[in-house]
């Protein structure tokens, strides 16, 4: 199709006698947006809200502003205490995922071997089935095993579906290395060892720190598999999940809205981090 | 660890009967096929084909990226087909330069260093002196995606022979450079090799390049080495049909060797006897055989003092700035003739064509099709 001039030219805002075409009833489209969002947000929104409600009861109206929950949550032995298993455990989680998860990618990337695929698959099991399986299934195993269940079981628990996290962005960069980087550095007399440390993890390092804050995240306030693993010691959401069902109060708002406010943070620093060096 | 290349004391480089086989799903792929080929000390040793020949694995066999299924790499005397890359003298300029993205220019050229166990203080003045001699002494901070595609081929370069390797080894090092700055690399990788007298080993598809840069040339194909010997051997006097066509133009007559010594041969080509430099690998009388004339090589106009003459038409004249290239229609099939643009004598339809014995080379074993002007 062609445009004489003279049409292209009527069609054209400056012309002035045409106005450019408008998308029709844009408003619908922006208040389904906001609503979907809402939806999704507002009851995050109401819940750091009511950390800061000066009323004892976790419930509306607003009554005025305070940082009494926070003071108390943080002055709580048992929250602290729960604070730090959680930290205990999502650090030693991760640091067991990641390393067996940078093996795992590395077997991946490097060999080529019998039933690769289903290995693959085999790895992302654990963040394919539901919690509860993995629970049961752990929580039955251990048993079997005469291990007590403690602090140690929900580590294990969380390590197997952390595993698949760290291996995720740890493969995808492995697979964007040149390999040739790898043959220069043996051509110019660096061994195996030294090619690793010196030349292939310095390129996969952001991606493992990413992966390795996702699986932190995740069994930081991870409950279902902590339910079946966990001892006597408690760990965070363990801890806010009792209290709910007992005295509700507006203190579990805050604590809530501090552990928000953590992992928000983590996984905008992971995201940033896979993003800088994406290209 | 024998040194059984006792025989090519001399040669810094030695491939023997070497084969490299890759499995298909039809079988066998013989990346390389029975390769013997010795390279000199301080010699700029090139590996010429087209793609798929068999020039860059032959590469990768000397600097260990590859262990070949027969045969046996020696360098410097030694016997090194199973050693890994970090335990050979050799270095690698790739095709990609392969920088390390992480590390500073300074970084990337002291890595060899580094990686000896070289203490700081004697690297940093060796790093500094490299980054004079390639003239980019104020790149020393930057990243290597800061630098342009000459400037990543310099760092690649000052890094493959900080270490002052034995051999150093290219592939295809200018390809990925713009045709302009293509040339002056050249001129520099040339007075390189020749100040530092280190032996290069130089992987090019380009005939051109190997031609202006080699004291040696191996031209491959389908993993064969079809022949080895300096440009001017390679393009005067080919030895294989594959390389007569491969190197330059050249017109190409076939016939029958009717007498032959040592020296001449005299082959009827189209019922015309023409004569000719007797080959190596000598055919018997009777013989089918290609013979072949460079188009520089046929004189326009009478000569005494050539061997062989023939008369023709003008077929067509194709102006190429300095030269002229004129297709000439004999009775030994269209002839193409390159004149200068100044002696001109082509443009009258009737032309004699006159060469001597020594610039018509028969190579055995004839083509498949008959008379092809390439």
């Amino acid at each position: 199709m062609t445009i004489s001039p003279s049409v292209e030219k009527s069609l054209h805002p400056a012309s002035g006698n045409a106005l450019p075409r408008q998308q029709a009833k844009p408003w619908l489209l922006a208040s389904w947006t906001l609503l979907v969002y809402g939806f999704l947000y507002l009851p995050i929104a109401v819940l750091v809200l009511m950390s800061f409600n000066d009323s004892t009861i976790l419930s509306l109206p607003f009554k005025g502003i305070t940082l009494n929950w926070y003071s108390m949550s943080l002055g709580d032995r048992a929250i602290r205490l729960a604070l730090i298993n959680s930290v205990k455990v999502a650090a030693m989680a991760t640091l067991l995922a990641t390393l067996f998860g940078l093996l795992a990618a590395f077997a991946i990337y490097r060999y080529r071997f019998f039933g690769k695929e289903t290995f693959r698959i085999a790895l992302n099991l654990p963040i394919l089935l539901p919690g509860i399986v993995t629970g049961v299934a752990m929580l039955a195993y251990f048993s079997d095993l005469g291990l007590d269940l403690s602090l140690w079981t929900v580590i294990l628990g969380h390590a197997v579906f952390g595993l698949p996290v760290a291996l995720g962005p740890i493969l995808t960069r492995l697979s964007q290395f040149p390999r040739s980087l790898e043959e220069a550095a043996y051509d110019l007399g660096a061994n195996p060892g030294q090619v690793f440390t010196g030349v292939i993890f310095p390129y996969i390092r952001s991606a493992v720190i990413a992966g390795a804050l996702l699986a932190f995240t995740l069994s930081f306030d991870e409950v279902v598999v902590t339910i079946f693993l966990t001892g006597r010691e408690n760990t965070l959401p363990m801890e806010i999940w009792g209290r709910l069902r007992t005295n509700i109060t507006p203190e579990i708002a805050a604590v809530a809205t501090l552990v928000l406010l953590i992992s928000t943070a983590i996984v905008l620093f992971s995201q940033w981090l896979t993003s800088r060096e994406a290209t | 660890m024998g040194t059984s290349a006792g025989s090519h004391s001399n040669s810094l480089v030695y491939l023997e009967s070497v084969s490299k086989i890759y499995p298909t799903t039809a079988g066998e792929f013989y990346a390389v096929q029975n390769v013997t080929l010795e390279v000199k000390p301080g010699e700029f040793f090139s590996l010429l084909g087209s793609s798929g020949s068999g020039k860059t694995t032959t590469l990768r066999l000397i600097g260990g990226f590859e262990i070949p299924e027969y045969g046996q790499v020696f360098i410097g005397g030694e016997d090194v087909t199973e050693h890994p890359p970090y335990r050979r003298d050799v270095h690698t300029v790739f095709q990609s330069y392969a920088l390390f993205p992480h590390l500073t220019v300074a970084e990337n050229i002291a890595y060899p260093l580094r990686i000896a166990g070289l203490s700081r203080s004697n690297i940093a003045p060796r790093v500094q002196e490299a980054l004079r001699m390639f003239r980019i002494p104020e790149l020393g901070d930057r990243r290597p995606s800061q630098l342009s595609g000459g400037q990543q081929q310099r760092v690649a370069l000052a890094r493959a022979l900080i270490s002052r390797p034995k051999v150093l080894l290219l592939d295809e090092p200018l390809s990925a450079l713009d045709a302009k700055i293509r040339e002056e690399v050249r001129q520099e990788l040339r007075e390189l090799q020749r100040q530092t007298n280190l032996t290069f080993i130089y992987v090019t598809h380009d005939q051109e390049e190997a031609l202006a840069l080699s004291d040696r040339i191996a031209v491959m194909h389908q993993g064969r080495v079809e022949q080895i010997g300096t440009p001017e051997d390679i393009y005067t006097r080919p030895e294989s049909l594959f390389v007569a066509q491969f190197i330059g133009k050249a017109n190409f007559l076939t016939g029958q060797v009717m007498q032959l010594d040592a020296e001449m041969a005299i082959v009827m080509v189209n019922g015309i006897a023409v004569k000719a430099v007797a080959p190596k690998q000598v055919p018997s009388p009777g013989d089918w055989v290609t013979l072949m004339i460079r188009p520089e090589r046929l004189q326009v106009g009478q000569s005494v003092k050539a061997d062989n003459q023939v008369t023709g038409k003008t077929a067509s004249v194709t102006y190429i700035g300095q030269r002229i290239e004129s297709n000439v229609d004999t009775s030994l099939g269209q002839l193409t003739v390159t004149q200068l643009g100044g002696s001109a004598t082509m443009g009258q339809e009737d032309v004699t064509l006159t060469w001597t014995a020594h610039d018509c080379i028969v190579i055995p074993s004839p083509p498949s099709s008959p008379v092809s002007s390439v």
